[in-house]
């Protein structure tokens, strides 16, 4: 696919609008934290015809959260001027943890909720606790509160909390 | 003659939908909290993977078709689902082994699927595995944890053995549109086997039962078992009910 960015300009403030935007079920992270936000060309700006395409990635494939965040992205560029704006939802490459950036995870943990590990590929006991920082925690389930995250608790602190998983 | 790609899609599509469909049933009702959410989190997966297929398949179909249409709008006949996914939840053992036993199929069929030539299929395929290979271990683990456990949870895991492994040769017997998409199956028999046996055995399920069984086969070309009807009935029912409802 060739795309031509002949309004950078324009597409930057774009990008910086979709830090903006929040994913419903974790609000804490930017649609930009969570790496779902694969392209954005804008094809034509505000003040000629007003057209935008975003291609956008989900997370699980099951995930409810993805048409809300179309609408989401939709709507916020409507009220800049884009009158035709196209979503497209890319499969391939599929998301992964590691598009999540070092900011989120940093929100993710004062959040309350243990950011994805590299050594925990797999959900397991001694994943940091998010409230108190203890390793010493036990996995509940791995699957929790969201098809993204695993639910641990802490036995220092006694907190139960979720965790990112990797993917 | 019709796109052998549709019928293969479809067949992928409608198994991971009907096997969703089964395991929804147990939201609010699994044995505790945490197991209630996860098999929910995994119907969610084979809801979404459905999604992707019916999507794929409506374009390819062309028309008025939609990813709705196909799940709301078609008949038995017309569904190409294992006969495994349409199996009764019966309890939580049976459930347990249904979803064990499928996605260790879906394992295999997928790593496979990831290099078709097909790009849709094959990034659809590559996007589900990932989520496949945690109902794999999720579920593996209940069965060591249940066929290792009590004397009656055993029993359990034994009866549910035997309903549910005359549904297993389907997966592994090519239909005609699997073959004409370069999909045979059976190359995936032996990996899935030493897979299944090698967790079964750790589950102390003894396989003497189930060797040289009837193998139930049809639901891959639309013949299915009179379960399906029941589940159709209840999926289908705002569609057939109020046509064209939306929300």
């Amino acid at each position: 696919m060739t795309t031509t960015h002949l309004f950078e300009a324009e597409e930057k403030a774009c990008w910086a609008l979709m830090d903006e935007l929040h994913d419903p079920e974790i609000p804490v992270l930017s649609l930009l934290d969570l790496g779902i936000v694969r392209a954005i060309e804008v094809l034509s700006p505000p003040n000629q015809d007003g057209k935008i395409k975003v291609t956008i990635t989900a997370t699980y494939t099951g995930c409810p959260a993805m048409d809300w965040i179309a609408n989401a992205i939709r709507i916020e560029l409507q009220t800049k001027g884009y009158r035709t704006v196209e979503i497209k939802t890319s499969i391939r490459p599929a998301w992964t943890t590691d598009w999540m950036s070092e900011k989120g995870k940093e929100k993710l943990k004062a959040y309350g909720i243990a950011p994805p590990e590299k050594r925990f590929q797999i959900p397991g006991d001694g994943i940091g606790c998010p409230q108190c920082g203890s390793n010493d925690t036990k996995l509940v389930s791995e699957f929790g509160s969201t098809a993204c995250k695993a639910l641990l608790q802490c036995n220092q602190c006694g907190e139960p909390f979720d965790y990112f998983k990797c993917h | 003659m019709r796109n052998p790609v549709i019928d293969y899609t479809l067949y992928l599509a409608d198994s991971a939908l009907i096997l969703g469909q089964r395991n929804g049933d147990w939201c609010g009702h699994g044995p505790i909290l945490e197991q209630d959410i996860a098999i929910t989190n995994i119907t969610l997966d084979l809801v979404g993977q459905a999604r992707s297929f019916y999507q794929y398949a409506a374009t390819l179909i062309g028309g008025d078709t939609t990813e709705d249409s196909l799940a709301y709008l078609r008949v038995e006949r017309e569904f190409k689902n294992c006969l495994l996914a349409e199996r009764p939840n019966g309890d939580w053992g049976q459930t347990i082994l249904r979803q064990f036993l499928f996605s260790s199929f879906q394992r295999e069929l997928y790593t496979v699927l990831t290099n078709h030539t097909d790009q849709i299929l094959a990034a659809i395929a590559e996007k589900s595995l990932k989520e496949v290979n945690y109902h794999c271990r999720w579920s593996g683990e209940w069965v060591v944890r249940l066929g290792d456990g009590t004397e009656e949870s055993h029993l359990k895991m034994k009866t549910a053995l035997e309903n549910l492994w005359p549904y297993t040769g389907e997966l592994f017997k090519a239909a005609d549109y699997e073959i004409a998409v370069g999909m045979d199956p059976s190359s995936l028999h032996t990996p899935w086997f030493n897979q299944v046996e090698k967790v079964l055995h750790e589950a102390t399920l003894s396989f003497s039962s189930t060797e040289h069984v009837f193998m139930h086969t049809g639901g891959k070309q639309g013949a299915h078992s009179e379960q399906l009807g029941f589940l159709l009935t209840e999926l289908q029912y705002m569609q057939r009910a109020y046509p064209g409802s939306n929300w």
